[in-house]
């Protein structure tokens, strides 16, 4: 008998902090298989983010640094001047990326900074405890919001690929989920040409992986995977924002 | 033949596998108890498993391994 699936040599033993269904592990083990795939578990460096990822350090079996809120790209940018054949990737909350550190995300992209860069949106604030973040849904029910996202008073959720997607020093802006197996497939392609992205010097490369988490969306697993579907997928369309590989890509091409 | 192998004390009993199973065949255990006290994932009938590896491509927690 074969071992036809195991768990991937760059992900540790330590067990995942994570709550019970949340898609964080699932993204951990995608970016895991990619470094064994592509080889590079020894000279990849890992950013940590600020968040319910911020532990990914203990997950990774490659070289981790913990960067303070929002400013992995800013570390990650330091590290490709330090290390100019180390593979540099960033693993990014939406809390972390889009809100407190838009500023390093949106001057990283446009510098071409050649980094690899997962961002996981679901749509609230996890680690803390479920508040509204930059990328909540409009009348989505949050802690701080609890009669929904008033897009009055709390203005319009973030859509992080279409915006970078703009920028030239850009060379891949994709946006998946991890909802089905199919989709898991499709993130796992996803991650992977971002790392290739970086091997070759093509530039930036950000994946937006829709995630859940059921623990402060108040479901089960399964039924937020729904919400997931029934909500952020139509807010956030999946689709190929920009692939510098590709010419006539500024449509937002669906899959 | 093909098989899964759950890693009894990793498991969170999330049931993204149980749901995600095309033959119907992992179910969350109801005798067990594991020491973060979930009830984890077991396969119910080993003879109908087709080794897809489709519950182990969702599993948040990379807690089964596959067997063919």
């Amino acid at each position: 008998m074969d071992v036809v699936f195991k768990k991937p040599h760059a992900l540790t033993d330590a067990p995942l902090h994570y709550c019970p269904g949340c898609t964080h592990g699932i993204v951990h083990r995608l970016v895991a298989e990619v470094l064994d795939e592509l080889g590079v578990e020894g000279k990849a460096v890992g950013v940590a983010s600020v968040g319910c990822s911020v532990m990914s350090y203990n997950y990774f079996g490659c070289d981790m640094v913990q960067a303070p809120h929002g400013r992995a790209q800013a570390v990650a940018t330091g590290l490709r001047r330090a290390l100019p054949d180390g593979v540099i990737f960033t693993y990014q909350g939406d809390g972390d990326l889009a809100a407190i550190g838009t500023a390093e995300t949106v001057h990283a992209a446009t510098r071409g900074e050649n980094i690899t860069v997962i961002f996981i949106n679901n749509a609230i604030y996890g680690m803390t405890g479920g508040q509204m973040a930059p990328t909540s849904l409009p009348n989505q029910i949050t802690q701080t919001t609890p009669y929904g996202r008033d897009v009055n008073s709390a203005g319009f959720p973030v859509r992080v690929c279409e915006m970078l997607s703009t920028l030239d020093g850009v060379a891949l802006a994709q946006r998946v989920t991890v909802d089905s197996v199919k989709n898991v497939k499709i993130a796992k392609a996803a991650i992977k040409k971002a790392f290739q992205n970086q091997i070759e010097g093509k530039g930036y490369s950000i994946v937006e992986v829709l995630s859940t988490c059921p623990t402060n969306w108040g479901l089960s697993p399964v039924d937020a995977l729904q919400w997931l579907r029934d909500n952020m997928i139509p807010y956030y369309p999946l689709g190929v924002y920009k692939d510098a590989d590709k010419r006539d890509n500024m449509k937002g091409d669906k899959e | 033949m093909a098989k899964i192998i759950v890693d009894e004390n990793v498991c969170k009993g999330c049931a993204l596998c149980v749901n995600t199973c095309p033959k119907k065949i992992i179910a969350l255990s109801k005798s067990k108890i594991n020491a973060k006290g979930y009830h984890p994932a077991e396969l119910t009938d080993e003879n109908a498993c087709i080794g897809c590896a489709f519950c182990a491509t969702m599993c948040p927690d990379t807690a089964i391994t596959v067997y063919k």
